[in-house]
């Protein structure tokens, strides 16, 4: 295959751009939007904490100082330390660390899975993609929190169940997003011209549909990501998520329960943190959408 | 019409079929043997066959599933484990308390939600709506159970308004001062989420409608502002809010499970929480099934006031 008929097929659009100069207008168009832009860098800084957590933390997040339990905020402990004179501060920035273990790679996950069911379906259609969207149906007629209980509560709270639960409550949406995109794109001339040229299902489905079905599902898979935070938390609290001591946001706020006049800093901080996190990707994802699909929704 | 309900009916019935298998599968296949995971590591040999005997284990998957969902659908739902009440009755009792719990939230957050958006999308780019639209955005960021703690934690401990624990007697009569007191916190804890959900959504769509073609050739005609949102605006507008607020029960329903357990409220989803930590099978069956038909009646609902509202979709 020669590089040139690749090129025409990566750009359907006539004005051909590389991919340094698609990057570059991506960027100025997210500079444009300083609410996402805003949003992009805090999701940027939770991820950094995410990733150098550890070495970042000025405790170990399981550092346990009983005559240093409940302290108020101060130079030492800026967000104050809990119950066990473990320093909150620490336990949020390792926790970060949690969150995108579980809720990212339960997305990326979903991702995968779901394109694939989404691409399969919606490419050869039929008995299979009917069999598949009423399975699809099945998922996503149990509220999704109530699955992950049932699933987690005979498998057990494990991190790796964790990321399946997840994954597996994601791939319905994501299926479904990447199979209106595929159904949209198949009737398109250069899909057309693809095979009449004779290419193969694999080619045109990988090099021709998946690289236009992707904004769509980045956005998609930001916005998954947003509500796993959510719901890895909302597990946590519930005590059949992430398993103490280990520092999860959801669990931290559980265990600040019994010290809600004492010690509110116990809740406000890692309260902050999840809210803050999930505003931020909702924001980033929003930028997302008018970055890569503008003209869609211009509000 | 008709065909198009009956349609839909069709697919709920082959989708509920398909669920309680998918429930059944997730309880009594995945984790290994039922007896040892109810009796605990340690039960004998002798204890365990006992068990199985009693409770039919001994037979093929199929057959149990079969019996199982027959049961179900003529209302036997077994005997709890953990409580040997039954389980019928239980879930019945619980699931009148949350009924209450939910609808006092919806009766705050849908009308509300509503309003909020379309006032946020008239006034567009206002100070109205920028802090309709921070606000929302901020209490979506928020889950039930913070949200919760915060009220806990200013309208509970700090102004001692109404009482922190909504541990009401599962029996209790609705329309009385002491119950009522008691569902404040928790229904606007539910509210929240939802609330900014639907407000976002609203304005949204609504927005969307004011910027269509035939919105400025309604006031170029001369009729009055009100009269252009009444009649031309709002019917087309509030058309995706009513699956919004479908997909929303989705959630209000995970928000009555973290919300009963933080308030210690006796409804369906502590049952649920109740049933997992005590490993007790029938009760999970039962909660989770009850829970997934009503909330695949209430999307059937939304579908068929969709196209009763949207004409265009009804033969489709």
């Amino acid at each position: 295959m020669s590089a040139s008929v690749d090129a025409a097929a990566a750009t359907p659009v006539p004005t051909r751009r590389s991919r340094g100069q698609t990057l570059r207008l991506y960027g100025r168009r997210l500079l444009r939007q300083p609410i996402a832009t805003v949003g992009t860098v805090i999701f940027i800084i939770f991820l950094l904490m995410a990733v150098f957590g550890p070495w970042i933390a000025p405790y170990g997040f399981e550092e346990q100082s009983i005559p240093d339990r409940l302290q108020s905020p101060t130079l030492q402990h800026p967000f104050g330390t809990d119950n066990f004179g473990r320093d909150v501060f620490s336990r949020i920035i390792v926790g970060a660390r949690g969150i995108f273990l579980l809720g990212g790679t339960g997305t990326i996950l979903a991702v995968l899975m779901g394109t694939t069911v989404g691409l399969v379906s919606g490419y050869f259609g039929g008995l299979l993609d009917e069999i598949l969207m009423r399975l699809l149906d099945v998922l996503l007629s149990i509220p999704s929190l109530l699955l992950a209980l049932v699933l987690l509560g005979t498998v057990g709270p494990s991190l790796i169940n964790l990321i399946l639960v997840v994954a597996v409550l994601y791939i319905p949406m994501i299926a479904r997003v990447v199979r209106s995109m595929v159904l949209d794109l198949k009737t398109k001339e250069f899909v057309e011209a693809a095979r009449i040229r004779g290419e193969r299902d694999s080619y045109v489905l990988f090099r021709e549909i998946l690289p236009n079905a992707l904004p769509p599902l980045l956005v998609e898979a930001s916005m998954r990501f947003s509500y796993s935070i959510f719901l890895v938390a909302s597990l946590g609290f519930l005590g059949l998520g992430v398993q103490p001591p280990s520092p999860d946001w959801g669990l931290q706020i559980n265990e600040a329960r019994n010290y809600l006049e004492g010690a509110p800093w116990m809740l406000a901080f890692p309260a902050l943190a999840i809210s803050m996190l999930v505003v931020a990707t909702n924001l980033m994802s929003d930028g997302l959408r008018r970055v890569l699909q503008p003209g869609r929704e211009d509000s | 019409m008709l065909i198009f309900i009956v349609r839909r009916l069709g697919f709920m019935v082959i989708t509920l079929i398909l669920a309680s298998l998918l429930i059944f599968a997730a309880t009594q296949i995945l984790p290994g043997d039922v007896a040892t995971m109810v009796l605990g590591r340690f039960a004998t040999e002798q204890a365990l066959d006992n068990f199985r005997e009693e409770m039919g284990l001994n037979r093929s998957l199929i057959v149990q599933y079969g019996d199982w969902l027959l049961n179900f659908v003529q209302g036997d739902w077994g005997e709890s484990l953990s409580t040997r009440a039954d389980v019928r009755d239980l879930v019945m009792e619980r699931l009148r308390n949350s009924a209450m719990l939910a609808s006092v939230a919806f009766v705050m957050y849908v009308p509300l939600g509503i309003v909020l958006g379309v006032v946020a999308a008239i006034r567009r780019n206002s100070w109205v709506d920028h802090v309709i639209s921070v606000g929302s955005l901020a209490f979506i960021g928020l889950p039930e159970f913070v949200t919760g703690l915060l009220l806990i934690a200013v309208f509970a401990l700090r102004l001692d308004w109404f009482p922190s624990s909504s541990a009401i007697a599962p029996d209790a009569a609705f329309f009385e001062r002491d119950t009522l007191e008691r569902l404040v916190l928790p229904a606007l804890t539910i509210s929240l989420v939802s609330l900014a959900y639907i407000a976002r959504m609203t304005r949204s769509s609504t927005a969307e409608v004011l910027s269509m073609d035939y919105v400025r050739t309604a006031y170029l005609k001369g009729l009055s502002r009100s009269r252009v949102i009444g009649r031309h605006v709002l019917r087309n507008a509030l058309l995706p809010t009513v699956t919004v607020v479908a997909i929303g029960i989705g959630w209000l329903i995970g928000g009555l499970i973290v919300t009963e357990s933080l308030f210690s409220f006796p409804g369906i989803g502590r049952l649920l929480l109740f049933g997992i930590q005590r490993r007790d099978l029938p009760l999970i069956q039962a909660t989770t099934m009850v829970i997934v038909v009503i909330f695949t009646m209430a999307n059937l609902l939304a579908d068929i006031l969709y196209g009763y509202l949207n004409p265009r979709i009804r033969f489709r």
